[in-house]
Formats: C-alpha cells, structure tokens, sequence
C-alpha cells in the first residue's frame, strides 16, 4: 500500500464516521433547526473528506474532488438556510427549552406566530 | 440592479473568464490543446452571459493583501468547521441531549450582497449556529446552545472572527 491509498482510507473512514453522526443526530434532535444543524455540519465534513479521500485513491481524480468539495462548500449551507427559513415560514417554529419563549425566538419579530406552538414543538 | 460602467462589466467579464476556464481545466485535467481551445471558447460565452449574475467583485479581488486574506479566511473557515463537527457529535452522543436551542439576531458591519452570502454561510457551518434568516444588515441565527440573547454579545461569539476577515477582503 502506498502512502496516498493510505491516507486515502483514512479520509474516508473519518468522511463515512461523520455522516454517521450525522444520521444518529437527525434521529435524536427534537424539532427541524436542530435536525438541518446536525445534518448539514455533518454533511457537509463528512461529504467533503469522502470526496477527498476519493481523490486521495484514485489520483488522476484529485483536480475534480478538490472542485467538488468547493461546491458543496457553497451549496450545502444555502440548501439548509433555504429550509430553515421555509419552515419557519411555513409554521413550524422552533423547540424552545427555557422558560422565556418570546425573548429566545427573535425571529417572531419577523414572521409572527399565528398557530399554536405546543402543537409545533413535538414535530 | 444597478447599471454598471463599463469598466465594472470588463473587469467581471475578465474574472469570470479566468474563474470558468480554470474550473474547466480542473475538470478535464488536461492540457491537451483541442480540450483546452473549446475550454476557452465555453468559458468565454458563459462568463458573457452572466456578467449581470455572477456580482461577487471586480479585479480589484486579485491584489495580493486582499488573497493572502481569502487563503487565511480558509484556515479559519476549515478549523470552525472541524470544531463544530466535533461539537455536533459531541451533543449527538451525549444521552441526555445538551441543547438550549432558540433564535437570535445581531447586526453586521458588511455591506455588500456577496459578503454577507459569504458570512451567513460560514456561519452555518460554524459551532451550533444556523443562518435562518438575513433581512437588511440584520442576521437570525438559530443557535443550539443559546449563551445571550444579547445583539452585541451574539455578534462577538458567532460572528466576529469571521467579520473581521471579510472585512479585509470585500
């Protein structure tokens, strides 16, 4: 084994253990913003050192991973603020464990609540 | 949109040009002439059609403070992303879920469009915070672990470090 193909491996073991993460943490947080933090930091490491250790293995292949991992750079963070703000939009407002919801929701400013929230906060 | 001088649209033709073309370079990995000839021809057309899209900067961009600044906004970007990578999975495999989630809001000092694209999407990918929204000059960030719901104290804990580059660059 070569020093490359090694370093290859490595990569995509941490790449494939952070998408794992990932998972678990879509599965255990309680509502959508949580649920799109997890996934999207996770994602986005994990997409990025599979894509590297790719290009680690397969050499003639490095020039193409290092342009994906620019892409998901950009893209991955718009798709989860475009989310998280349809949503809001939408009426699914945040899970809030103080006791002080309006002042830890400054968003309402914005967009004010017209359903109820109890309902909202077992999504 | 505002109508740009001539000056303005040759100089993002330039830049685009330069950008399209190496990204087709890095696409094809190689040099051999006819790839690189069509390369040229492709990049050239697009980066015509989309001088009013593509308004990230002018050439302007290329003078060597302004890159050596990106390449250490680069560093830093990467070391939040480790970090929050880590944080993320820390919380996710902690049983009893320590999270105190909520939104706040702060104000930035950035101006232009690109740079606050460029700051709203670090943001997400940096320590337990996500960009939901940005209205004018104004950020909400959900954050997992609420710490203040202070404007000024948000702004030194989420965004400063990265502010303080941007600001250097745009």
């Amino acid at each position: 084994m070569s020093i490359l193909e090694i370093i290859g491996g490595i990569l995509l073991v941490i790449g494939s253990s952070f998408l794992f993460l990932g998972g678990l943490g879509i599965f255990r947080m309680p509502d959508i913003y949580n649920r799109l933090q997890a996934g999207t930091k996770a994602t986005t490491l994990g997409g990025m050192s599979l894509v590297l250790g790719v290009g680690f293995l397969e050499t003639d292949w490095i020039w193409k991973s290092l342009i994906i991992i620019i892409f998901i750079a950009y893209s991955n963070p718009i798709s989860s603020h475009a989310l998280a703000r349809a949503s809001y939009h939408r009426g699914h407002y945040p899970y809030i464990k103080s006791k002080e919801k309006e002042k830890m929701d400054a968003y309402r400013e914005v967009v004010p609540h017209t359903k109820k929230e109890e309902k909202e906060d077992k999504a | 949109m505002q109508s740009l001088t001539f000056n303005q649209k040759l100089g993002r033709f330039i830049l685009n040009w330069v950008f399209l073309f190496l990204v087709w370079l890095m696409f094809t990995s190689t040099f051999f002439w006819q790839e690189v000839i069509i390369g040229a021809a492709v990049s050239m057309l697009l980066s015509l059609a989309s001088i009013r899209l593509f308004t990230c900067c002018t050439l302007s961009i290329l003078n060597p403070v302004k890159i050596f600044w990106m390449i250490w906004y680069f560093f830093v970007f990467i070391k939040a992303l480790i970090v929050a990578n880590f944080d993320v999975a820390r919380r996710v495999i902690t049983p009893s879920l320590p999270i105190n989630p909520g939104i706040v809001k702060f104000k930035t000092k950035l101006t232009t469009n690109y740079s606050k694209m460029v700051l709203a999407n670090s943001i997400t990918l940096t320590p337990g915070t996500l960009s939901v929204d940005v209205i004018g000059d104004t950020f909400y960030i959900h954050w997992i672990d609420v710490e203040t719901t202070d404007p000024e104290e948000a702004f030194k804990i989420i965004a400063e470090p990265f502010e303080k580059v941007l600001l250097k660059i745009f």
